[in-house]
């Protein structure tokens, strides 16, 4: 089970330096706006990784929390980019 | 069996992330990376969310029961919010001028909102604002 928790954290660390990747590579700002929404995503699943790793269940709560505050995070900066030119 | 099926749903999860993050990197277009790396990473989410309940619940980690009801409350929440992020960003990227890709087949929303423009003058920038400064020097 540690070996595959292992192997786990290591694929999604991967995926998240590809995301890494794109925010700083992106040539416009949506870009990097949906890498950021992704990158967010990502550390959801991360934490329930590391939650049955160490077995405690407050990386949950970090996961909860973690997604309700890039769900907002990605809305403001949508909305801050409807009203812009793209390179803005 | 339990700890298989959730070592199933965890490894098919965690692929479906990696692909999704591999069509951010590859694709084109602004829209294409949204429609691949959201709809790929919300499943793989939800799948490695979905096996961390199957698995507290089976195996009897301590605090394991409040650990499934936050992962499936978690799930629920992903699955709720990440489309209407997505589809933010795809509408603030279009208003904000971002054209589409020149191999790009179709554009519905250009077509309905300006139908008398030519297909390449669709995406519209929001030229309506004076630039910044432009105002105060004619005073």
């Amino acid at each position: 089970m540690t070996t595959f928790l292992l192997i786990g954290a290591l694929v999604l660390l991967l995926s998240a330096f590809l995301c890494l990747y794109r925010i700083g590579q992106g040539p416009t700002a949506p870009d990097r706006t949906v890498a950021i929404d992704i990158l967010g995503t990502l550390v959801v699943g991360f934490c329930c990784i590391m939650a049955l790793w160490t077995g405690h269940d407050f990386y949950m709560n970090v996961a909860i929390a973690w997604a309700l505050l890039s769900f907002i995070g990605t809305i403001a900066l949508a909305k801050y980019l409807e009203g812009r030119y793209y390179d803005e | 069996m339990n700890e298989i099926a959730a070592h199933i749903l965890i490894g098919v999860g965690l692929g479906f992330d990696l692909f999704g993050c591999i069509g951010l990197v590859r694709l084109p277009d602004v829209y294409n990376r949204v429609q691949a790396a959201t709809k790929c990473v919300t499943l793989g989410t939800c799948m490695i969310l979905v096996g961390t309940l199957v698995r507290a619940w089976g195996a009897g980690i301590e605090g394991g029961s409040a650990m499934g009801i936050k992962a499936l409350l978690c799930a629920v929440f992903i699955l709720l919010t990440s489309p209407v992020a997505a589809h933010a960003i795809a509408r603030g990227a279009y208003k904000s001028g971002v054209r589409l890709w020149e191999g790009s087949v179709i554009d519905r929303y250009g077509e309905e909102k300006h139908p008398s423009r030519p297909p390449d003058e669709r995406t519209e920038p929001a030229r309506t604002r004076e630039p910044l400064g432009a105002s105060r020097e004619g005073r």
